[in-house]
């Protein structure tokens, strides 16, 4: 994943680096079944590999496939991230470590879920359980987000053949 | 060794911040998508790995298996993997309709004045 | 790309079993790994397919835009509806305990309900939003490949 990101970095060719970002959203996919969110690597195979990179090419094939490599200093934003990474560590110095079994967010309602959610909905996936009825209103909020945002797409370039895409830019 | 087991954490910092830096230092705005898609993935496996429990499995209710892993993150990023595709999408759409009007999707173009495009 | 004999003919292929996928994803979620988000994701992809595959013209043909746009609707009116039977019978806003004969029946029913509208609403909003970035630059989009 870190060469991927490296890569995605380094590379001006933006076809490559929608590319690229497709293969991240893979590897982080696998990345999920390794660690046990089944539901969510699925998703993430589906949406971040598959869709979203088709959207991405199809926005370049509309605007132009090559950055241009800008004389901008690199060195600020670098001392930035840097900073704010550091930042971040000391803050993790306290959590709790990795696949700890009494971390408190197992304390929280996470057993309530796991222990009553097959008795109480006859669904044996929790996932689904929690997300459709425990967490109905936060999944209800979920789609309509989706529906906003289908709406805008529609709103802002559903239209498409009034004008013939680039070539008439005002220029 | 006593912060070894927080390796999970460094780990996604660092993704993150590769990605914040896409964000940041890249002029152009599908490149910043990418960025801040890259940004949101390490997000996403933030959360995952905080759900993890040792030697648990699945969180999918079978006889026999005692130990699963915390359901409730991997409900939160569901729901936000497919949020997140949607706002890609929204974010797309105006960054086409940017480039059909000024005619250009680098940031250094966008700012200078009218007349000079 | 409509020229291109063996992927017509594969997608061909493929495109009852991707559809077949969604469906089972839908329909299955609630005892495997599954549910609304990934079976809509996994609609819209077939969709995407048969649009890349065979044109724009003949996927407009299959799936008109208007159906597309009336799902996203639709999906997002079957999870409120939902909610709203539940006050109808005298329960809270989205508790979905009436609508079986047991609690837990219910619950299942309303889950697998709900699951129906977010996939619909989820695999409209994607073909909508392909349909509107493939039918922004028609020409391009033909050439590419």
């Amino acid at each position: 994943m870190a060469a991927t990101i490296y890569f995605v970095v380094r590379l001006h060719n933006l076809l490559a680096v929608v590319m690229l970002g497709g293969i991240y959203s893979l590897l982080a996919a696998t990345m999920f079944v390794v660690l046990d969110a089944v539901d969510v690597a699925f998703t993430e195979a589906a949406v971040g590999a598959g869709i979203s990179t088709v959207l991405m090419l199809g926005a370049l094939s509309m605007t132009t496939s090559v950055e241009k490599t800008d004389a901008r200093s690199t060195l600020l934003p670098l001392l930035f991230v840097v900073l704010a990474g550091f930042a971040l560590i000391y803050g993790t110095l306290d959590m709790p470590h990795y696949g700890d079994p009494i971390a408190p967010i197992h304390q929280h309602v996470a057993p309530t879920y796991l222990a009553d959610s097959l008795a109480k909905t006859s669904v044996p996936n929790v996932v689904t359980a929690v997300l459709a009825s425990y967490r109905g209103y936060d999944t209800l909020g979920e789609v309509v987000v989706i529906f906003t945002a289908g709406v805008g797409v529609v709103l802002l370039i559903g239209r498409g053949r009034r004008r013939p895409g680039r070539k008439r830019d005002g220029e | 060794m006593e912060w070894a087991g927080l390796y999970n954490y460094w780990i996604v910092i660092f993704l993150m911040m590769a990605g914040l830096y896409v964000v940041i230092a890249s002029g152009n705005l599908i490149k910043k998508m990418v960025g801040l898609n890259i940004f949101q993935a390490s997000v996403f496996l933030l959360y995952i790995t905080m759900g993890k429990v040792q030697g648990g499995t699945a969180p999918i209710i079978e006889e026999g298996i005692r130990v699963y892993s915390n359901p409730l993150p991997h409900v939160l990023i569901l729901t936000a993997i497919v949020v997140g595709v949607a706002t890609t999408a929204l974010g797309l759409a105006i960054i086409v309709r940017i480039n059909e009007a000024f005619g250009s999707i680098e940031e250094d173009d966008l700012e200078k004045p009218e007349e000079a495009s | 790309m409509s020229h291109h004999l063996i992927v017509r003919v594969v997608s061909k292929l493929l495109i009852p079993f991707i559809l077949l996928f969604a469906l089972y994803v839908q329909f299955h979620g609630d005892f495997g790994p599954g549910g609304g988000f990934q079976a809509g994701v996994i609609f819209a992809s077939a969709f995407i397919l048969y649009a890349l595959v065979f044109g724009l013209d003949n996927a407009r043909r299959v799936l008109p835009e208007w159906v597309t746009r009336a799902g996203i609707a639709l999906g997002v009116l079957i999870y409120g509806g939902t909610g709203v039977v539940g006050i109808l019978l005298g329960h809270n806003y989205l508790d979905y305990s009436p609508l079986g004969s047991t609690a837990p029946l219910g619950q299942h029913i309303g889950i697998s309900v709900i699951e129906f509208g977010v996939g619909m609403t989820v695999a409209s909003v994607m073909a909508t939003i392909f349909l509107a970035f493939a039918g922004r630059n028609r020409d391009l989009f033909d050439l590419e490949e």
